[in-house]
């Protein structure tokens, strides 16, 4: 076998192991426990009472701005890694480069916090 | 053309590598599930400790069998379905979050390759993998929390994903530090990286100051924090906080699927425990590099270390007193990421200007 193979060949294996766990533990009390359900059981719970509405509600739009928010940071993120793995190679030019890109998303998110998206109250 | 392969060929070539890698991951796996059994009771017993209790004290000598007794109970639970559940994604979601979870350790070297085989793959892009895993992670919770649909599980999840993302953003700048020391992406070299480092700058021997945790000590305490915000611990369980959504994602859920979402969110603290071992405490290196302690084999410093890291998750869990959604957002958003932002580019900087890159 080559040897990208032989790398990534075990990660494959490893998770088939790791979900066939999954699945024996998942099916395991299907199989063996009393299954002994009514209407009160598989509704949803709510304290007690019946549910009011439909679950799928409205929700705050704060959490698809957080989402959002994510996606540069992390991309930024993304964008570092090779950077600092060839940290050296690059040197004085890739150092400055990069700062400059740093010093952009910053001004970017001095932007959005001035703008109250961090805000959560 | 086609290649004719013989059996003989297939066996050695294919078959046999197959069978012995399958070997190591269930061994992994088997050990990995044994030790987070373990130290499932020793998060309760510490629990208990901290509160003056007992804990769980009955199941075996000193409830050590507790957990394999609990996992007796939750096979032999009834599983319920809610009626008005997406019912392949409300029973997909705890597989996803599980097998997740556990992926990540494929990566994980608990020792130095040299006497035998210690890291299933020895990727040389483990950290990067490893970090993609664990911003999956979010998809379980998600699922399990849209499918159920109940109210609480859904807030719960949505809660959950905010707060694991928002955590993600640090754990991947105080990674770029290490990175930045270390200059290679896999967690061998990041462990062998910090054979060297402040003491021995100093002519002292190898020792516990040579690891990061010194070097990059804010990093390591944004680190640690983010850790605990990144697996729901206590203080930052908000998605499953029993006081105000009785269980946040999990409500619905019951029996092994209930177990499911437990196990995984114990592996991926184990996991948080190794990666802090690694890139912080020098993963199997000993605190000082004389006579007796370097003759004890790597992977008992290495499971110590994971278990100290451990123990200060769960005194965490037993005397800080839960967060608040608001505070937990602030902490996340306007101290650790513009905090590790800016230690990014004071180690960067350093590094350039002494020219101590590697």
């Amino acid at each position: 076998m080559n040897l990208l193979l032989m790398e990534y060949l075990p990660l494959v294996v490893f998770m088939g192991v790791a979900l066939v766990i999954g699945l024996a533990l998942m099916v395991a009390p299907f199989l063996v426990a009393v299954r002994n359900p009514d209407p009160e059981k598989v509704s949803a719970y709510e304290c007690g009472f019946n549910a009011f509405d439909d679950a799928r509600m409205k929700f705050d739009v704060r959490f698809y701005l957080v989402s959002i928010l994510f996606i540069i940071f992390d991309l930024e993120v993304a964008f570092l890694f090779p950077w600092a793995v060839t940290f050296k190679e690059v040197g004085a030019f890739g150092f400055w480069s990069m700062m400059v890109f740093l010093g952009v998303l910053t001004i970017g998110f001095i932007y959005e916090w001035r703008k109250g998206a961090l805000e959560w109250d | 053309m086609v290649e004719v392969w013989s059996w003989s060929e297939i066996w050695q070539g294919f078959l046999w590598p197959l069978l012995v890698m399958a070997f190591w991951s269930v061994l992994l796996l088997v050990v990995l599930l044994v030790v987070i059994a373990f130290l499932l009771l020793m998060d309760r017993k510490v629990w208990a400790a901290v509160q003056m209790r007992r804990g769980p004290n009955v199941v075996g000598p000193f409830g050590l069998l507790q957990s394999f007794a609990d996992l007796l109970k939750f096979v032999l639970k009834e599983p319920l379905i809610p009626a008005g559940s997406d019912k392949g994604v409300f029973l997909l979601a705890p597989v996803v979050a599980s097998v997740l979870a556990l992926a990540a350790w494929a990566v994980i070297p608990v020792n130095e390759d040299g006497w035998g085989r210690w890291v299933i793959s020895n990727l040389n892009v483990g950290i990067l993998y490893l970090f993609a895993i664990s911003s999956l992670g979010v998809y379980g919770v998600i699922m399990g929390g849209w499918a159920s649909n109940s109210k609480y599980a859904f807030l719960g999840s949505l809660r959950s994903a905010a707060q694991m993302v928002s955590y993600e953003v640090s754990i991947g700048f105080v990674i770029i530090t290490v990175l930045l020391c270390v200059g290679s992406l896999n967690m061998t070299d990041i462990v062998n990286a910090q054979k060297t480092g402040i003491g021995t700058r100093y002519g002292l021997p190898a020792s516990a100051l040579d690891w990061y945790w010194l070097a990059l000590l804010p990093m390591f305490i944004v680190f640690f924090i983010s850790a605990l915000a990144e697996t729901n611990r206590p203080p930052f369980d908000l998605p499953e906080a029993e006081s105000e959504l009785v269980a946040g994602f999990m409500v619905e859920y019951s029996s092994t699927p209930y177990l499911l979402f437990m196990l995984g969110e114990y592996v991926a603290i184990t996991t948080m425990c190794a990666l802090t071992t690694i890139m912080f405490l020098g993963g199997w290196l000993p605190p000082l590099s004389v006579a007796p302690l370097t003759w004890v084999p790597g992977i008992f410093w290495f499971v110590g270390k994971v278990v100290l890291v451990f123990f200060m998750f769960a005194m965490v869990k037993a005397f800080v007193p839960r967060y608040r959604y608001d505070q937990l957002m602030r902490l996340g958003w306007k101290v650790f990421l513009p905090l590790s932002l800016i230690m990014v580019v004071a180690v960067a900087g350093v590094l350039h200007v002494f020219d101590l890159a590697p």
